[in-house]
């Protein structure tokens, strides 16, 4: 086996295996947001790693091309999902307060509400 | 590529998708489901790219683009629905409380075509009227 070989079956084998991780955490981690912070690792490393060993097993420069732009979207689209499950999940009360160490959002929330609108100058 | 490989990382990424699908038959909510959505998407992905590895098979490079773009929009849209969802989503209400629920929004509605204003949520606020405020 050459250097290449080597080093695609060893992104393959750790992108495998952080699927595999991230698998168990989501399973057993016990509310919402630390299944997400489980969810999100392979999402966008694991891919990377796969994505890597791909590239060197072809070893073509227009499908390592087509491979960094799959990175790219991923890398575009994990944080608008990741936002909009996490923004839903905190209104709809889904996250448990007794896990947290620290929940600026509320602290903020509630001093919102509690200093009074200032006129509008206008 | 050897077939070590082939097996070793595709034997873990059939763990992983089981392990994911028992995560989306238990998931507590909707959300817990839509994040281990997520994570069937992107072990797709990995058991494409390692089957495209092993056969040599470029055209599925097209495949993996298409994957990666349409993945979040599932998530993205299940999750705009739950945002509007009530707390208690996932609860069944007893016989009792559908009778009591049914009893005060018909009177409301009642009352309310008397006076021909508002709407069903002018209704529903006034059924319940002690009822905080959902942040």
């Amino acid at each position: 086996m050459s250097v290449l070989d080597w080093f695609a079956s060893i992104c393959f084998f750790l992108g495998c295996a952080l699927n595999l991780i991230a698998a168990i955490g989501a399973l057993r981690f016990p509310d919402l947001l630390s299944r997400m912070h489980a969810a999100t690792k392979p999402q966008v490393l694991g891919l990377m790693l796969v994505m890597a060993g791909l590239a060197a097993s072809l070893g073509s420069s227009q499908l390592t091309w087509k491979l960094t732009i799959v990175v790219l979207f991923q890398f575009m689209t994990a944080p608008v999902s990741a936002h909009m499950v996490g923004r839903s999940g905190y209104r709809t009360g889904k996250v448990r307060e007794d896990l947290l160490v620290i929940d600026e959002l509320t602290e903020d929330l509630d001093r919102a509400k509690s200093t009074p609108i200032p006129p509008s100058s206008s | 590529m050897s077939p070590v490989v082939l097996w070793v990382g595709g034997l873990m990424l059939a763990a992983a998708a089981i392990i994911i699908v028992v995560r989306i038959e238990r998931g507590p909510s909707m959300l817990d489901r839509t994040i281990a959505l997520d994570m069937l998407v992107g072990v797709v992905i990995a058991a494409l790219a390692l089957w495209s590895a092993a056969a040599e098979r470029t055209d599925l490079v097209n495949v993996l683009v298409v994957l990666s773009l349409v993945g979040f929009v599932g998530s993205v849209t299940l999750a705009r629905f739950v945002a509007v969802e009530p707390e208690d989503e996932g609860r069944i209400l007893t016989p009792e409380e559908v009778r009591a629920h049914d009893g005060r929004m018909r009177a409301s509605l009642a009352k309310e075509s008397k006076r021909r204003v508002g709407g069903r949520e002018d209704a529903m606020r006034r059924a319940y009227p002690e009822s905080e405020d959902p942040r």
